[in-house]
Parts: structure tokens; C-alpha cells; sequence
């Protein structure tokens, strides 16, 4: 059970185009990702990866194929597939705790009422936002949205946390220190985690292996790279580090080498 | 900041001098068109053109005199119980339906032509028809009111509910929410602030419509009240009768936008 935690099976995922034949988004995806491992897919824009994190989340339907979860068919969306979505998506008309709270709440219903104080401020405070925790989401950062819904994530103690293009939106400073929180995190919870994302650096400080994916229409994983380097990583001395060179080189090769993406 | 509060009370200052001007020009010029003075008068008692001496409707709006002489204040309260039913009517029946047709498609698509349709009839084309079946002041005026203010309450809850961005619903979704919690919980928030902004039009609309239903209805109300001092030849008080409905719209507004503000929540926490 260890082994194959999360399996996908021939997924393929097709949209119907009428009057025309279906577009097929992705095609032919074979994964089994491990308990507590970190995956990355990475891919040019419009290579279904965000499909495919939506079928994991059971946001979206493939058309065939199957993803199996703890050996259990995935049907639907539910709370042991967590989703940090890119623009943060936390309710605005309540605070930060209360939308931790919230969903806590909604998972753990066996919780007593100090129980459940106790977890969200835990949670708020693994994201060092105690300060803000009586804050609207329109009065922080950028930043500090993604991580309370980074925390709001965690909290419901998922099986796999799902995180779509988390620090897309956000600056590069910022995005790299969500990254070290990202870690820090991993550190002290293990957590299986699939992150969606579109840059090489943070694909392989992350991860323990990178999926990358090749253009659409039909799109399908193209190769998988594992990154062995020891944990805690440090962004600064990966730089001279051989493995990490390796790493990058790999994906930079087949991102703009093998499948390079003319702008359309 | 002191120099805009200067402005914000010496401009409009000067707007009311040449409306006055102008006023005073056209009471020159159309006999027995009530000037300044007379509206004054008549307003807050004295000695009127023609020698009398009066009181004014404001100086004393509590009198009841009988069942069909009460004082402004009377008249007053008696237009406002009106609208107040009929938009309370208007909200009880409108957010329901406003959140079905939001929510589903298939409702949208039964409603919408007939909110289309009936959302510009004028309330004077309702009234007669309203009158035939209640032949009652009352329900005539609160049944006008309710068919002509429903529709912003409709329309605005749909657009509200429809406003509820994907994400919210996904979130929804990870978390399992029954239906009755996606209401509550994302629903609800999202297009309280659009049904309140619904609720303001409606009630303007309202008070719009109780001037005109009265009038033709008659009994007590401030519409009927101006129709009744229009065929008294009473015309000062014609003038008093629209500016006292302007303030009392005025006022009605702001309550309801103050209660607008304090549901929303973009206006929160924002400080």
C-alpha cells in the first residue's frame, strides 16, 4: 500500500468540439506517486497539466481511465485531496481564521470546540500568520492568502495535497519564500504533495521527482526525472551543487529543446 | 479638507439662489403660481396674499381633525405603512425567487421573458386592473407597489448568486458542502450585498409609485393629499407636498443604504 499510494491508470481526457472531432486534452498518463513524495509536473502552457491535477482533485472527469487512491476509485472531489488553488480562492467575508476554521470544521465534525480552536491556530501559526489571524483575506498580501490556503489545505489533514501553479501569481521574492515555508513545513508533516507548476527552479527545489509533460493536444508525460538531493535543500548552495545542475539542464532540454513551444 | 466643506456648502448655496430666481420669475409670469414667500407661509403659518391668517401645514402636521383631515404628519405615515408592505412583500416573494432563477438554468430560462416583460410596465397601467380586483385603497396600493419593486429584487438576487465565482464553488466542492451549506455558506455571502442593492432600487421605486396610486385611489397618503390641495387651489402646499416626498425618498435611501453597507461584506474590515 505504501508503493502505490495514488495510481493513474491510461487517463486520457477529451473535450467535445461540436461539429468536429473531440479534442484530446491528455492522453495515455501512467503515474504512481508514493506516500510523502513530493512529485512536480512541469509543462508548457496548455499541456493539460492543470487537467490533470483537476482529475486528481475529482474537479473535473477524465473520459477513461482511472486514478485510484489508497487503492480506492477516485469519484468526485472530496476533503483527502486537498487544492491550493492559484489565486488563493479563500472566502473573502471572513477572516483568516474563520476561513480555516471553516473548513476544519466541515472535515472534522468529531472535533470539540477547544480541539478545534487549538488545530487552526496550529495551522496558523505553522504559516506565521498568527498575527493575522483576525484579518480579512483583502487586507494581506498576496503572499499571506496562499499561505493561509496553504495552512487552510493542511489543516484537513489530506492523503494528497494538490497545488496548482500555488506561486504563479506572485512575485519572485515572495514566491521563494513560500517555497522555504513550503519545505519548512514538509519538514516537520509529511505530506504527499503534487504541485502544478511552470518553473524549472521550483520544480526542482521541491520535489523528489519531476513529471514533465509534452505539448498538447494529446499531451502525455514525456519523461520523468528523479532529483536526489538531501533535505532540508538550500536554495542558495543548490546553485554550484552537480545534481542540481543535472537537474535543471534535464528539464531545460526537454522544455526547450524536445518540445519547445513557439508563441502562438 | 476645511476649503471642500466651504464648497460642499456655499455651492449648492448658489444653486438655491438662482432656483429661487427663477421660480420668482416664472410666479411672475403664470397667475396665481405660488411664489417663495407663499410656499413659506403656507409651510410654517402666517399671513397669506390674500389677508388670512394660517396655519402651516408644517407648523402643525399631528391635527386630526376627522377621519378625512389629518395633518401631513398622518398623511405621511399612512404612504409610508404602504410602501413598506408592498416592499416587504415585494422582498419576501423577490430574494427567493431571485436566488431559484440564480441557481438554475432551467428557471432562468422560464422567468426571464416575463421579468422582461412586465419589469417596464408602468404602475399606472397595473393600477387600474389592481383596483378592479381589491376595489380597496389599501391592497390597491400595496399590490401596485409590490408588482412594479419586485423585479430589481429578482433581478439583482440572480445576478448576486450568479456573481459566485467558480473557485468559491470549488472550494465548496473539495470540502463536501450539501447543498443547504453551499447556500449558506458561499451562496449567500456572495448575493446578500447584490440583494440589498435590489432592495435600494426597489424601495425607491416605491416610493415613486405611492405618490401616483394615491392620487388616483384616494383616502389618506401624501399623494392623495397633493391631489386634494391641487383641487383646493391650494397650490403652495403642491410645493411642500414634493419637496417633504423628496426628503422622505432621500432619507429612505440612505437607511437603506446604511443597512446595504453594514450586510456587505467588500465593506468590512477594510478600514
Amino acid at each position: 500500500m505504501n508503493k502505490k499510494f495514488l495510481v493513474l491508470e491510461n487517463i486520457e481526457k477529451r473535450f467535445p468540439i461540436p461539429g468536429k472531432e473531440d479534442y484530446v486534452a491528455v492522453t495515455d498518463v501512467n503515474l504512481e506517486i508514493q506516500k510523502d513524495e513530493i512529485v512536480a509536473i512541469i509543462g508548457h502552457s496548455g499541456c493539460g497539466k492543470s487537467t490533470l491535477l483537476n482529475m486528481i482533485a475529482g474537479l473535473d472527469m477524465q473520459t477513461s481511465g482511472n486514478i485510484f487512491l489508497k487503492a480506492k476509485e477516485v469519484r468526485g472531489p472530496g476533503p483527502d485531496r486537498a487544492v491550493v488553488f492559484q489565486n488563493h480562492s479563500l472566502l473573502p467575508w471572513l477572516t483568516v481564521y474563520d476561513n480555516i476554521n471553516m473548513a476544519v470544521k466541515k472535515v472534522m465534525p468529531e472535533l470539540s470546540s477547544k480541539e478545534l480552536r487549538e488545530r487552526v491556530e496550529r495551522f496558523i501559526s505553522m504559516v506565521n500568520l498568527d498575527h493575522a489571524k483576525d484579518k480579512y483575506p483583502g487586507e494581506i498580501s498576496g503572499g499571506m492568502k496562499q499561505r493561509v490556503g496553504i495552512a487552510r489545505a493542511l489543516a484537513i489533514k489530506p492523503d494528497v495535497l494538490l497545488m496548482d501553479e500555488p506561486f504563479g501569481a506572485l512575485d519572485s521574492l515572495t514566491r521563494a519564500n513560500l517555497q522555504e515555508h513550503l519545505m519548512k513545513i514538509q519538514q516537520k508533516v509529511k505530506n504527499t504533495v503534487i504541485i502544478i507548476t511552470h518553473d524549472v527552479d521550483e520544480a526542482v527545489l521541491l520535489s523528489d521527482r519531476v513529471i514533465m509533460m509534452t505539448n498538447g493536444p494529446s499531451a502525455t508525460i514525456g519523461e520523468i526525472l528523479e532529483v536526489n538531493l538531501e533535505r532540508p535543500r538550500d536554495r542558495v548552495a543548490l546553485q554550484e551543487d552537480p545534481e542540481y545542475i543535472r537537474c535543471r539542464e534535464a528539464i531545460l532540454e526537454f522544455l526547450y529543446k524536445k518540445f519547445a513551444k513557439e508563441d502562438e | 479638507m476645511k476649503n471642500e466643506t466651504i464648497k460642499k456648502i456655499v455651492l449648492p448655496f448658489i444653486v438655491l439662489i438662482a432656483v429661487l430666481a427663477i421660480w420668482i420669475q416664472i410666479a411672475n409670469n403664470i397667475e396665481d403660481f405660488p411664489t417663495p414667500k407663499d410656499v413659506y407661509i403656507s409651510a410654517f403659518g402666517g399671513v397669506n396674499a390674500d389677508g388670512d391668517e394660517i396655519t402651516g401645514v408644517l407648523a402643525d402636521p399631528f391635527y386630526v381633525a376627522n377621519e378625512d383631515d389629518k395633518g401631513i404628519f398622518w398623511q405621511i405615515v399612512n404612504s409610508l405603512k404602504r410602501v413598506f408592505a408592498g416592499f416587504v412583500l415585494a422582498a419576501l416573494v423577490g430574494i427567493p425567487l431571485g436566488l431559484l432563477i440564480g441557481m438554475s438554468k432551467n428557471a432562468s430560462y422560464a422567468f426571464d421573458p416575463f421579468i422582461q416583460i412586465f419589469k417596464p410596465v408602468s404602475p399606472l397601467a397595473w393600477l387600474p386592473l389592481l383596483l378592479y380586483i381589491f376595489q380597496d385603497i389599501n391592497m390597491t396600493a400595496i399590490s401596485t407597489i409590490f408588482v412594479t419593486s419586485i423585479w430589481p429584487i429578482i433581478i439583482n438576487t440572480a445576478l448576486g448568486v450568479k456573481n459566485v465565482s467558480e473557485d468559491y464553488m470549488n472550494v465548496a466542492k473539495v470540502l463536501q458542502f450539501s447543498p443547504v451549506e453551499k447556500v449558506f455558506q458561499i451562496i449567500l455571502p456572495v448575493a446578500v450585498p447584490y440583494m440589498f442593492t435590489g432592495m435600494r432600487l426597489s424601495l425607491g421605486i416605491a416610493w415613486l409609485v405611492i405618490v401616483a396610486a394615491e392620487m388616483l385611489t384616494g383616502g389618506i397618503g401624501i399623494g392623495f393629499w397633493i391631489w386634494d390641495e391641487y383641487n383646493n387651489l391650494n397650490y403652495p402646499n403642491i410645493i411642500i407636498g414634493i419637496i417633504l416626498v423628496g426628503i422622505i425618498g432621500y432619507i429612505l435611501d440612505l437607511i437603506m443604504g446604511k443597512i446595504a453597507d453594514y450586510f456587505d461584506y467588500r465593506k468590512r474590515g477594510r478600514a
